[in-house]
């Protein structure tokens, strides 16, 4: 990976974090604390820009009184994690089956392409890393990308080069579909509760 | 209970039971991978896939419990087509390369496949590798093999209690990892060895060294510590290769420490193949009749109270027999098994028995460890208290050394006078002891090598009996020992005669010049220096700090090299079976103090192993019962008295060299480099 960026040296939750983690240890019974581990790797996650170095999955791991190698296997499972560092724009493409159906092969060649790198690589810029990623759960809006935390949906390859584009310019596309359709309603516009607010 | 039928047999077994488990009852194998009887259910490898009446898919037996009515078929056409597709699938990305793996012959993946398997692949798809991983110096690893069963997982968080292995990633990419490279942990490690059923996990030392088909299996025992557990030695030839658990319900289940289990390569090293006499400070070698001619004038030509014997931490009951009754003839009273100083009291027998049995260990609600750390002293006990403690509802409490035993432990504090103020009921741990309705006490050898150790040992007989802990049923006051020829020299009374010294007693004597021949039988670990000017003849089988010492050696046999019988700490007799003999001129020990009489001209009353044995059982009858244990009634032990305030410690600060063996092992010495980086260099079962 030409970017490169540190292990960092220690790590804790920055004050905002730490109140944030308490608010949600708080929703499970007390001795439950370790269900918390999910939302307190995604909190360190941010904080960090993007990744987890083992130094925070040691952290949590401490924070929620767990072994650590049951936070790395949380961390390692979930593509939602990165144990490596990634680029400011993190490009998610969903390839399972529903996406693949839909094209998703067209999508990935058009990262590829546009960024000029292969999957599970970063750009010498370190704007951007492609990856390929497990069912994003928006499987009806197939194919599907996700770029940090928005969705980019009903895709094809001229599609993704635009909203590529656009992002390499600085800009901030607009998330969801893009063939125009609204939310996961049929292509052409509602054909139920049409009346409706 | 539930009533079903597997394959056209009726049997009823407890609620709860799996299908699996009700079909080993009724001997019909089920093939499986990831299930293992004393591991928690995972049902992941869909080997175990049965035919259930009325289900509408074949279902895993391992992880469906049985049914009233329930209808079992294990081996319709459909359940043999379905083990061939889950072969087929486990095989898919497996690389295939039994003729250079260690497991070959012995792997669960090869034998399943040959029998339920299809006879050739279908897939020309490049297959998955995994990069190399290091889990150090005892475990290869080659997960390439790995079939992600997750015995290994199971095994160390709940065994072990060691969590550092997981699965990481997912799917097809998810492999076993400690993610930091690091070895594992843990003084049961090599346990993973045997549970992993294909040969991703192997032995390191033993790597390609042999085809099981070739090697000699032996049931024995383990002498390595005081546990006694149950183990196969498979030797090739006069070397043993390698060394294995056996199962043993009452004692290892089927688990082993490390130590016992890789010291082996130490059995083939450092050894005494023949005798050797000092001259000019200089061992020579000599013949038998030689050493045996020099033993006895030397015996002979001493005053009787000028000779003392010292039995060591492996010396088994047959050779501790003959030499009390060497002693006896030539009117000695001088002689003592408790090579490191423990101050125990060898008058009443529950005194140092573990009374409350390793198996007891589950029924107990409540214990109290003294001066002791088990997980260093006997990692498979300690595994059976965190096999107790996982069930719920177990308060452990120390006092002595702080450390990390693999459960929760709360530490009392160090000093001795604890035990006064528990029993006195003064300190709040008193409460717990005496609510409980089947309390423990382990009291360790770290307590009893102090000064005061006979102090202490009264003092905890007090705790037993203030808190409950001896009662009708049971009894918790249980003595950890750490050499396995401790419990049967104590039995046999190789102990001080009449007017005798103990083991002070002879190293003051011998320092201050007073002992003209000192006999140690295996005795290593005694402070080398302070046996003074006296003539010290030395019997075994390594050359460690007995025959650096020693100015006439008589070689002897490992206890993997001879039929022999070793007490554990609970007081069951047991024997070992000669697996290889002893190198070169070694021979069996009894044998060589049956020719020293001989040479003494006093012969011993015994010529065959079996006389021998039946003079142990006329000594105390507890050797005449092999394999049982024979428990021991409970009286006054222990010298009541002022307890010292300083800390308690434990016996062992180097689990992996504790005795000549481990000492003389390359495997035992990279352990202490990887895993005790830092400690001092400094062996053996010194306090
Ligand atoms: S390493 Fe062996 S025991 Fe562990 S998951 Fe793989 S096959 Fe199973
Ligand atoms: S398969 Fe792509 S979102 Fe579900
Ligand atoms: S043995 Fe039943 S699923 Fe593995």
């Amino acid at each position: 990976m030409s970017m490169h960026r540190e292990e960092p040296a220690s790590f804790a939750f920055s004050s905002d974090n730490e109140a944030r983690a308490k608010a949600i240890i708080a929703k499970y019974p007390a001795g439950r604390q370790q269900s918390a581990v999910m939302p307190l790797l995604d909190l360190a996650q941010r904080q960090i820009g993007g990744w987890l170095p083992r130094i925070a999955m040691d952290y949590v791991a401490d924070y929620l009184g767990m072994p650590p190698i049951k936070v790395y296997e949380v961390a390692n499972f979930y593509t939602m994690y990165n144990v490596k560092p990634v680029g400011k724009n993190h490009v998610q493409v969903c390839t399972n089956l529903p996406c693949w159906l839909r094209g998703s092969d067209q999508v990935v060649h058009a990262c590829k392409k546009t960024l000029g790198i292969g999957l599970g690589e970063t750009t010498k810029d370190g704007q951007f890393t492609l990856s390929e990623v497990e069912c994003a759960g928006a499987c009806v809006n197939a194919p599907v990308v996700a770029i940090n935390d928005d969705y980019y949906e009903d895709l094809d390859e001229a599609t993704i080069t635009r909203v590529l584009e656009a992002l390499k310019r600085g800009e901030s596309p607009k998330s969801g579909p893009q063939n125009g359709r609204l939310n996961s309603a049929p292509l052409g516009g509602p054909t139920t509760l049409k009346g409706g607010a | 209970m539930p009533k079903l039928t597997i394959d056209g047999r009726e049997i009823e077994v407890a609620p709860g039971t799996t299908i699996i488990q009700a079909a080993e009852v009724l001997g019909i194998e089920i093939p499986r991978f990831c299930y293992h009887e004393r591991l928690t259910i995972a049902g992941n490898c869909r080997m175990c896939l049965v035919e259930v009446e009325k289900a509408p898919k074949l279902v895993a037996s391992c992880s469906m419990p049985v049914g009233e009515g329930m209808v079992v078929k294990t081996a319709t056409p459909n359940v043999l087509k379905a083990r061939r597709g889950v072969m087929e699938l486990m095989l898919i990305n497996h690389p295939l390369d039994c003729p250079i793996c260690d497991q070959g012959g012995e792997c669960d993946l090869q034998d399943q496949a040959v029998a339920f398997g299809r006879d050739r692949g279908r897939f020309a798809e490049a297959k998955h590798a995994v990069r190399q991983k290091d889990f150090g110096p005892l475990i290869k690893a080659e997960m390439t093999r790995c079939i992600h069963c997750t015995r290994c997982i199971r095994f160390s968080t709940e065994v072990a209690g060691v969590p550092q292995l997981g699965g990481i990633g997912r799917g097809e990419h998810m492999e076993i990892d400690t993610y930091v490279t690091k070895a594992l942990e843990s003084e049961l490690s090599g346990n993973l060895i045997d549970l992993c059923p294909v040969g991703a996990l192997t032995n390191k030392p033993y790597a390609f060294k042999a085809r099981p088909w070739e090697l000699k299996k032996t049931e024995s025992i383990d002498a390595l510590d005081a546990l006694g557990s149950h183990i196969r030695i498979d030797a090739r030839g006069a070397e043993v290769m390698r060394i294995l658990p056996s199962n043993c319900d009452d004692l290892n289940e089927e688990w082993l420490g490390d130590k016992s289990r890789f010291s082996c390569d130490g059995l083939a090293r450092q050894r005494l193949d023949q005798p050797y006499i000092r001259e000019n400070g200089k061992l020579r070698p000599a013949s038998w009749d030689e050493a045996l001619a020099l033993a006895a004038s030397k015996l002979k030509g001493a005053r009787p109270d000028q000779v003392a014997a010292i039995a060591g931490d492996l010396a088994c009951a047959e050779s501790m027999a003959a030499l009390k009754d060497l002693l006896d003839g030539l009117g000695s009273p001088h002689r003592d098994c408790r090579q490191d100083g423990a101050r125990l009291d060898p008058a009443v027998r529950a005194g140092y028995l573990f009374n409350a049995t390793i198996a007891g260990i589950e029924q107990a609600d409540a214990l109290l460890l003294v001066g002791t750390n088990p997980r260093k002293e006997a990692p498979v006990l300690n595994a059976r208290i965190r096999k107790r403690w996982l069930k719920g509802k177990f308060p452990v409490a120390a006092i002595g050394p702080k450390a990390d035993l693999t459960y929760r432990v709360d530490h009392l504090g160090t000093s001795a006078a604890l035990l006064d103020a528990i029993a006195k009921g003064t300190h709040p741990f008193a409460a717990t002891l005496k609510a409980a309705q089947k309390p423990m006490l382990i009291l360790g050898m770290g307590a009893l090598r102090r000064q005061d150790g006979a102090q202490i040992q009264a003092a905890a007989r007090g705790l037993a009996e203030a808190c409950g802990l001896v009662k009708e049923g049971w009894n918790g006051f249980s003595v950890l020992h750490t050499a396995a020829a401790r419990v049967g020299g104590l039995d046999l009374g190789f102990v001080p005669g009449a007017g005798g010294k103990d083991i002070h007693g002879i190293l003051d004597g011998a320092t201050k010049g007073e002992m003209a021949v000192v006999y140690l039988l295996g005795a290593d670990e005694i402070d080398m220096s302070r046996l003074g000017k006296a003539f010290v003849i030395y019997q075994g089988h390594h050359g460690d700090a007995g025959a650096h010492r020693a100015d006439l050696i008589l070689p002897g046999a490992a206890y993997t090299e001879k039929n022999a019988t070793y007490v554990n700490t609970e007081g069951r007799a047991q024997r070992t079976t000669l697996a290889v003999f002893p190198p070169g001129q070694a021979r069996e020990d009894w044998k060589i103090l049956r020719a020293l009489s001989d040479a003494l001209g006093k012969p011993l009353p015994y010529d065959s192993l079996s006389q021998v044995r039946a003079r142990l059982a006329a000594i105390n009858p507890v050797f005449g019962q092999p394999g049982k244990r024979v428990g021991a009634a409970w009286g006054a032990f222990g010298s009541p008295g002022a307890v010292a305030d300083a800390a308690l410690a434990t016996a062992i600060d180097n689990y992996y060299m504790t005795d000549p063996i481990g000492r003389a092992s390359p495997t035992m010495a990279v352990s202490v480099e990887t895993f005790l980086a830092g400690a001092k260099p400094r062996t053996g079962t010194h306090g």
